[in-house]
């Protein structure tokens, strides 16, 4: 009966951004049954983008970003303690230390985790680290302060581009290793990439662009890497920033669609089991989640963005207290931000759902920019580089499927480059760096150069 | 009490910053940064600049305890 489903056990796994935003929807909007958030890290809700920038810069204390709460979720929160599995016939969340946990519904918040250097004894080097957690942030925070002679960064993704950005603004001496032809060119594509080529060596970064680490040394003490490329980097520090892993492991007998991409989900957040029959009371949010976006044409997307846990958090928990008809599709453009050498880099739509790119204001050169991505004759993305404001603009153009490229005048001045140009996005298998706005589906294929002009 | 900010609301019109410069401050032209944990004594200053921001990006809030069972 659908009054019930205000009332009854909810189970939220997973507590942090998409698991307390959730937690305080399902209040709001009227839930007064019990609610149980369960989370492995020992950490009440803490914010993560800070750990890549103020708590590296030495600003912030890597313990000091805990989220706020809109509202008190009143609920039962069981931190330090991990979910081993889920019985959905059974409905109970399995727990590593004390009782099963039944539910009515379940919300699967698990996120990812970094994804570590795949040598264990190389990985396990005192001065190899990675950058997830607050702890993590704690611990890289430190062997900065501590003034190492060098600072290794395998791989040029966002995470690793803002690692080393904090480096510089600290005064320390960085190498950034990076498989693919430049930094961020994998969520890009090449016209950005080229500027953050540049930024990365204005800044006095050691970029090594096309080579791959092939293994890291030292006697206890990390010293140092090899390059495929014959050469050596003596370094203190290794941070490895190849990415990241969906914590789905913990759903193996589950019978759910989990695997490496995340666990398959409708557009109203209700999981999929493994013969893709959507489930009645298992939910999905947030980073750990793929879901179908009519933008991108049905493709499952994944997302690494804040933006999106926080939307789609909000979506699952009205979902898991209304019935059907009543029921909300997540249809938020994806939007991230990233901050790095001083530069604001913001984007909306999938930037790597794109054949030709067009420069539609600014210039690399200035700095300043606007980058709009076209797919097919029609806009998909864009990113702005120190012009947040004109961003919202671009959103509109995604969102109502307008044709690529825009026209000119559209925008407060007439586009840069005249002439779009093939957006350059490389297959994501040849880097270090996952796309932060991964496509899951068929990738289309960009390199079928094809002019589509106005239509 | 703590703040986040939804930096892909913000459009960085730095309002807050000049109201509450100890918690909010830019990096380069326009990126944002800010200093979650607000000490007793900004709290007011935090709290206008969060009625100031025109976008409402600014969430203020206490912090899950950390004995919370
Ligand atoms: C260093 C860094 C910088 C970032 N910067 C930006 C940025 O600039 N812009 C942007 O848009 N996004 C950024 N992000 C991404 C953003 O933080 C994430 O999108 C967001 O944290 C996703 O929230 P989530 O709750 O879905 O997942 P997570 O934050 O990953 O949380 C999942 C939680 O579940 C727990 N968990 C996992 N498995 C289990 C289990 N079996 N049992 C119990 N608990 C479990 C995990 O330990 C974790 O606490 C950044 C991330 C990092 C790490
Ligand atoms: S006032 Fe709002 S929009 Fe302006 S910088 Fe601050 S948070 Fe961003």
């Amino acid at each position: 009966m659908p009054g019930d489903l205000k009332e009854g056990r909810i189970v939220v796994v997973g507590a942090s951004l998409t698991g307390l935003r959730a937690a305080e929807k399902l209040r709001e909007e009227g839930f007064t049954g019990s609610l149980t958030i369960v989370g492995d890290e020992p950490h009440p809700p803490y914010d993560r983008p800070p750990l890549s920038k103020q708590v590296l810069f030495g600003e912030v204390p890597a313990n000091a970003t805990a989220l706020p709460m809109r509202r008190d979720p009143e609920a039962e929160w069981r931190l330090g303690v991990r979910a081993t599995g889920l019985d959905t016939v059974g409905k109970r969340v399995l727990l590593a230390d004390g009782e099963p946990v039944p539910y009515d519904r379940v919300l699967i918040a698990t996120g990812t985790r970094a994804r570590p250097w795949p040598n264990a004894q190389e990985a396990a080097l005192d001065g190899v680290l990675t950058l997830r957690t607050c702890d993590d942030a704690a611990l890289l925070a430190e062997r900065l302060a501590a003034g190492p002679r060098r600072v290794l960064v395998i791989g040029g993704g966002f995470t690793g581009s803002e690692i080393a950005s904090a480096c510089r603004e600290r005064g320390l001496d960085v190498t950034v290793a990076e498989r693919g032809p430049a930094p961020l060119v994998g969520a890009l594509g090449g016209t950005l990439a080229k500027l953050a080529a540049a930024m990365h060596r204005n800044h006095g970064v050691d970029l090594r662009c096309e080579v791959t680490v092939t293994a890291l040394r030292g006697h206890g003490h990390f010293t140092g890497a090899e390059l495929s490329d014959g050469s050596r980097v003596d370094a203190d520090v290794c941070v490895v920033a190849m990415g990241a892993v969906r914590n789905v492991e913990w759903l193996a007998e589950s019978g759910l669609a989990a695997g490496p991409r995340g666990i398959a989900c409708d557009a109203g957040c209700r999981a999929f089991n493994m013969y893709g029959i959507v489930t009645d009371d298992v939910f999905v949010a947030g980073d750990v989640s793929r879901f179908p976006h009519p933008l991108f044409d049905y493709q499952l997307l994944s997302l690494e963005h804040w933006h999106n846990a926080v939307e789609q958090a909000e979506v699952a928990a009205h979902n898991m207290i209304h019935p059907e008809p009543l029921r909300r599709p997540h249809l938020a453009v994806p939007a991230f931000w990233s901050s790095q050498f001083g530069l604001n880099i913001k984007s909306v739509g999938v930037p790597t759902f794109s054949d030709h790119v067009v420069i539609a204001q600014g210039s690399l050169e200035a700095r300043r920019l606007a980058v709009v991505y076209g797919y097919r004759g029609r806009v998909t993305a864009a990113v702005t580089v120190d012009m947040a404001k004109s961003l919202e603009y671009y959103q509109d153009l995604i969102e109502t499927a307008a044709q690529f490229p825009p026209v000119a005048g559209a925008s407060d001045r007439p586009p840069a480059a005249e002439v779009p140009i093939p957006s350059d996005v490389p297959d994501p298998s040849v880097l270090y760096h996952g796309p932060t706005v991964a496509l899951t589906g068929h990738l289309p294929d960009r390199r079928l150069a094809m002019m589509r002009p106005a239509v | 009490m703590q703040i986040v900010v939804d930096l892909a609301r913000c459009q960085g019109y730095a309002q807050c910053v000049f109201l509450a410069p100890q918690a909010f401050e830019l990096h380069g032209e326009e990126a944002l940064l800010c200093h979650p944990a607000v000490p007793d004594e900004q709290r007011e200053r935090v709290r206008q600049a969060a009625a100031a921001c025109p976008v409402q990006a600014i969430l203020l809030g206490e912090a899950v305890s950390r004995g919370a069972r």
